[in-house]
């Protein structure tokens, strides 16, 4: 069960309806549902751009672009249809936090996809859910229909004039098809194999008509701001950070969970006030800041704020709000191996330092993991890691090569110490050694 | 080839959601596959033709999505996720348990044709790790010995298999 948890810090605004039985539209209108919607259309284009480009509004999926930013790069003119796309492909190892809008809230998205759609002139909105969220696809079309029903959705909503459709699509397991690129491919009905950039999404899209796509989170977070106000909204974080987010934290924690805190909010405070601390008397010895893809922060680096500009300038990323924390039990080379396996694994195949650099590096740690390392190795994970950044049409080439960099730079010891055919000094005693089989 | 009134309803519905006819084909290949255990050759030529592509280019779209298998499954098919929050829980030790609880490998079916079992990368239920998912069921919060509960469940619903 993905049980809901709750902290006094919580500012809850993308989460305020969770548990309160809001897939229901009835109650989603009861909790100031669809007035947000209504009060757009009400609006400019132009001037709800500039709301939640004030706002500070960034993707929460990830990239943390300036949602209002995006929104504005549609041409005002385009002889092919525009669309909206919610990316609902939540797959960043250490995410599960879309997850939790599309349980309690999947009107709210249905809302944002909509009042993207009056800010750009798009009449099509189409949110995308990955394959493995079944139920929730069901919830979703459920309150689809529920909308059409009401009049909210389909020709002349609310009586206003404009025509708006939302169709739910599904995926069928691919970690590449979260990337905006690929997702299009995907619902294109294609392998996710993402397109050279630019143009970008919003001037070429799918089928060539002008798209914006946006994370769940990020789209679920549209009606608060056209409420609220963008000066309430940027208030509640840092300068050009504004608002809230669904931070999910996990690992060696004592109170794993999803948790809706401020931008800024200083990561110490959250793994040790909001998570509770280490288990076990163990001590802490990493953190994934944002999502397997972002560099790991060793424990003497989480006197940091938790918003997109504090976590570059400390040499990672705020990425996807997946808070992964790692206690000193735990094998560096070994992680660094999962992760490789992963991206290995999810690899779409096209890019030759992508595919090619995966597959070796996932060789070259599986070999030193079990033992057969030599010192060259080292420098050579390293360098390999460096040369697929930047190289690559999509970024789950640098998503493979950063967590992988970080974990050599500030834990060479534990690789030197599984030098010379020793064993992992962390394997439990008769735990036969894994492999892993992701073919 | 016909599928249930639900699917092709479903079909017919979808088909008006897209500029194209091929849009239809992941979600279809997915729903198609959970009406007939997997996509076997008859199924692919009749979405192909559905779809308006060939069946080559059809198999090069199952290839690349992991949910898409082209070989017969259990009834009930394991998914194990071992990925990094999963890991750090006690993931492999769920999925070692599976192995030995079940005696197959992963990518193997019990030879009643009750359950296969799978490693898979992150289903998005870190918060609530070690996690498993039984063909689209989530069950968390794991241990050995709610995994073992969680097999029981499904050795009761019994059910026909599929081989």
């Amino acid at each position: 069960m993905a049980d809901l948890v709750s902290h006094p810090d919580e500012v809850k605004v993308v989460s305020k309806r969770f548990g309160l039985g809001a897939a229901d539209i009835d109650r989603y209108i009861e909790l100031d549902g669809y007035k947000a919607v209504r009060k757009a259309l009400g609006m400019q284009p132009d001037s709800l751009i500039t709301e939640v480009k004030d706002s500070g509004l960034r993707g929460r999926g990830g990239a943390g672009f300036n949602t209002g930013l995006k929104w504005s790069f549609v041409p005002k003119q385009s002889t092919k249809p525009k669309y909206i796309l919610c990316n609902g492909d939540e797959s960043e190892p250490g995410t599960c936090k879309d997850r939790l809008i599309f349980e309690h809230d999947p009107h709210a998205v249905i809302e944002g996809v909509m009042i993207a759609g009056i800010a750009v002139g798009a009449h099509i909105g189409y949110i995308y859910i990955r394959g493995e969220y079944r139920y929730l696809s069901e919830i979703m079309q459920r309150a689809i229909g529920e909308a059409y029903a009401r009049g909210f959705l389909g020709k002349n909503i609310f009586g206003s004039g404009f025509d708006f459709d939302v169709y739910w699509h599904g995926g069928a397991g691919a970690y590449e098809v979260g990337e905006e690129s690929a997702l299009m491919e995907s619902l294109e009905g294609k392998r996710g194999i993402p397109r050279i950039r630019p143009p970008f999404p919003a001037v070429v899209g799918l089928w060539g008509g002008p798209t914006v796509i946006n994370n769940a989170e990020t789209l679920a977070s549209v009606p608060p701001i056209i409420l609220g106000g963008a000066e309430w909204y940027a208030k509640l974080g840092p300068p050009k950070n504004g608002g809230t987010r669904l931070f999910c934290l996990s690992g060696h924690l004592n109170r794993p969970g999803v948790y809706e805190l401020p931008m800024g909010y200083n990561l110490k405070k959250m793994i040790y006030d909001v998570g509770g601390g280490i288990p076990k008397g163990r001590a802490l010895k990493a953190v994934v800041p944002g999502g397997s893809s972002t560099p790991l922060l060793t424990r003497d680096e989480i006197d940091v704020p938790m918003d997109f500009d504090s976590l570059m300038k400390a040499g990672s990323m705020l990425g996807s709000g997946g808070v992964v924390v790692v206690d000193d039990s735990t094998c560096m080379v070994k992680f660094a191996l999962r992760i490789m396996s992963f991206y290995r694994h999810e690899s779409c195949g096209w890019c030759i330092p992508c595919r090619e650099g995966t597959d070796w590096l996932q060789k070259t740690l599986t070999r030193f993991h079990a033992g057969g390392g030599v010192k060259k190795d080292i420098d050579n994970i390293q360098y390999l890691s460096e040369n697929i950044l930047g190289r690559t049409f999509c970024p789950l080439g640098d998503a493979a090569a950063m967590p992988t960099i970080s974990i050599v730079k500030k834990f060479r010891k534990e690789f030197e110490d599984h030098l010379e055919g020793k064993p992992c000094p962390f394997e439990k005693a008769g735990l036969l050694e894994r492999l892993p089989v992701m073919a | 080839m016909r599928f249930s009134e639900p699917f092709e309803r479903r079909f017919r519905e979808m088909a008006t959601h897209y500029p194209t006819k091929r849009s239809l084909l992941v979600p279809t290949l997915l729903y198609a596959q959970d009406e007939v255990g997997f996509l076997g050759d008859e199924v692919i030529a009749e979405i192909a033709e559905r779809v308006e592509l060939t069946e080559l280019e059809v198999r090069n779209v199952i290839s690349y999505y992991s949910m898409l298998t082209t070989k017969p499954r259990g009834k009930y098919n394991i998914q194990v996720c071992t990925n990094i929050a999963c890991l750090l829980t006690g993931g492999e030790e769920i999925l070692d348990h599976c192995r030995m609880r079940l005696g197959i490998q992963e990518k193997q079916t019990t030879p009643d044709g009750r359950f296969s079992l799978e490693e898979v990368e992150c289903i998005g239920a870190c918060s609530w790790a070690p996690a498993v998912q039984v063909n689209y069921d989530f069950h968390e919060n794991l241990t050995p010995e709610k995994m073992d509960q969680v097999l029981d469940q499904y050795k009761k619903k019994g059910g026909e298999s599929r081989l």
